[in-house]
């Protein structure tokens, strides 16, 4: 390729993606350390210049007051909990599902791949508000249990910490089956086979062959379904209610509600740095996976 | 991994699988049709919520506004996401290739909330040192969407440009082409089913996305999410399960077309090989 035809085939999107996702980031941390007011935009100026003196001014004061108010910690604290167990029950799930369909013969394998997918080419806040009909106190399950009389007063389901293990392993399923999936339909069969002469049980030869072999797509799936959750926002509001405490709902209620710019900026830099060790690992993954 | 007949395990972890994913989806539904106000308590058989659903301006309008927005991202995002997969795949070592790889996938696995109010304050930044955007609008909606609409498009055109033999691109440009012309008759033809699927896929992400979209978006427009979410935060409606049933459908009937396509060209290229 020409050089300079390289050159703009490089430059277009390291340029948009400079200015639109690199950038922002900077500013997050910089309104960060502003200080909020009542005006537009509604933060300080970090660095002021007046009468001839420049003036840096950099407010610590929102870290301090994540540090203090435990409300930020208690809300990081239950996201990577709720994150970490629904993730979890995503992979139990999904692990069988991926492997049923590896296994399956060429033509019956794309449909069910097809199956698979179809749900995520629909909405997913309409898939999450389809749960509230079903979990809600005289929703579809309570309804029908009460018509059937096993219980007599409704259980309490919406607006629970389980509502959500159920809305987040609903929605991110599709992302911990595919990448799994394509795992282990790359598995080389002699190697089962060899397991298998050699006097191996199923069981034995799946936790030791193809349990191991499949550790990347384990992996890239459980980060595609943990990342994302722990700043969930559409899930816990839906389905949480009020008690349940998710550090997404709070960045978008210091933003909405409160107004508070360089609260909601703190709150965004924290989950970042906390999140950067397990992005940065599914990072390492895609780039063996895109890479040269 | 072996192939053959599926055991009964099997068998049951699939089934049960699939009645997870797609009994609520089949309950909304089913509902839509519902005579009844209530949600939850069948009344008869009517078509009354779909009535009352395209009399709505407010939910016609958001619709318009997210289609044409969908669209738009899509079409950038398959632009910008093709040029950054031949940039990650067929073009060697650069200087800052990591960081370029690392925006790319970044993306994919960020918390809307973050990419949402990240992408605000740098309006707004720019708002109030360069004057542009002045107004926030679907033009910020339609930049958030292509920006992280792009990572999801090139994962899928890099996977296929990996896939494909570089020895055919190398013969054109033995016989003389110029890079341009190798991509343009080429390149491009080979890898059009992977720009359609990341096309679709960017679309309907798109289409989707509600938490960026309210972060980014001004007064005037509102897109189809945020003011589904608007209605649902109000009380439950049928109407809604009415909008959810037309978007299965629609989706539904794409993604059934995309497969019947994928499988003629299959059964053409094995004709073809055979």
């Amino acid at each position: 390729m020409s050089k300079l035809g390289a050159r703009c085939v490089i430059a277009v999107p390291y340029i948009w993606l400079v200015m639109f996702f690199l950038v922002p980031f900077i500013i997050v941390f910089k309104i960060s350390f502003s200080e909020m007011q009542y005006a537009i935009p509604p933060y300080t100026d970090l660095v002021t210049w007046a009468d001839e003196v420049l003036t840096i001014k950099l407010n610590l004061g929102t870290y301090a007051y994540l540090i203090n108010d435990d409300l930020y910690f208690r809300a990081y604290m239950s996201s990577a909990r709720i994150a970490f167990i629904a993730t979890v029950c995503a992979l139990l799930i999904g692990y069988p599902i991926a492997y049923a369909i590896a296994r399956a013969d060429t033509a019956t394998r794309n449909a069910l791949l097809m199956l698979v997918m179809l749900p995520s080419w629909t909405s997913f806040l309409i898939r999450i508000y389809a749960w509230v009909g079903i979990l809600k106190n005289n929703g579809l399950i309570n309804n029908g249990l009460m018509g059937i009389g096993i219980i007599d007063e409704p259980i309490a389901m919406l607006n629970t910490e389980f509502a959500v293990y159920l809305g987040i392993v609903y929605a991110y399923l599709p992302f911990m089956v595919l990448p799994i999936y394509t795992n282990l339909v790359k598995l080389d069969n002699s190697l089962l086979e060899a397991s298998a002469d050699l006097g191996c049980s199923p069981w034995k030869t799946f936790l030791t062959i193809t349990l191991p072999l499949s550790k990347a797509g384990i992996i890239a799936g459980c980060m595609l379904v943990f990342i994302p959750s722990v700043g969930e926002f559409v899930i816990p509001e839906m389905l949480g209610g009020a008690e349940t405490l998710m550090i997404g709902k709070v960045l978008w209620q210091e933003f909405f509600n409160n107004r508070d710019w360089p609260v909601a900026s703190a709150v965004a830099i924290v989950m970042l740095l906390l999140l950067l060790v397990p992005i940065t690992f599914f990072h390492r993954y895609q780039a063996r996976e895109l890479g040269s | 991994m072996q192939t053959g007949k599926l055991s009964v395990w099997s068998k049951w972890f699939l089934s049960l699988g699939f009645f997870f994913l797609y009994a609520p989806i089949l309950i909304l539904v089913i509902f839509s049709f519902n005579k009844s106000e209530l949600v939850t308590v069948w009344a008869g058989f009517s078509f009354k919520w779909y009535g009352e659903l395209f009399r709505d301006p407010q939910m016609l309008g958001a619709a318009w506004i997210s289609l044409k927005i969908a669209f738009l991202a899509a079409s950038a995002a398959v632009v910008l996401g093709t040029m950054a997969s031949i940039v990650m795949v067929r073009m060697g070592a650069f200087k800052g290739k990591v960081a370029f790889t690392s925006m790319i996938t970044a993306p994919l696995v960020m918390p809307e909330v973050i990419t949402g109010l990240s992408l605000l304050l740098l309006f707004v930044a720019m708002g109030q040192s360069l004057g542009w955007p002045g107004q926030r609008g679907m033009l910020t909606i339609w930049i958030a969407h292509v920006t992280f609409c792009t990572a999801f498009v090139a994962v899928v055109i890099t996977s296929r440009l990996q896939e494909l033999d570089e020895s055919i691109e190398e013969a054109a440009q033995d016989l003389g082409a110029p890079p341009w012309k190798v991509f343009f008759l080429v390149t491009l033809p080979i890898i059009a089913p992977a720009l359609m699927s990341g096309w679709l896929l960017a679309f309907t992400l798109s289409l989707d996305d509600l938490v960026i979209a309210s972060f980014v978006s001004g007064p005037g427009a509102t897109t189809l999410p945020m003011q589904v979410f608007s209605s649902v935060r109000m009380g439950i409606s049928p109407q809604i399960n009415a909008l959810a049933t037309i978007i299965v459908g629609l989706a539904s009937i794409a993604v059934l077309l995309a497969w019947w396509f994928a499988r003629r060209t299959q059964i053409k290229s094995v004709n073809i090989s055979g």
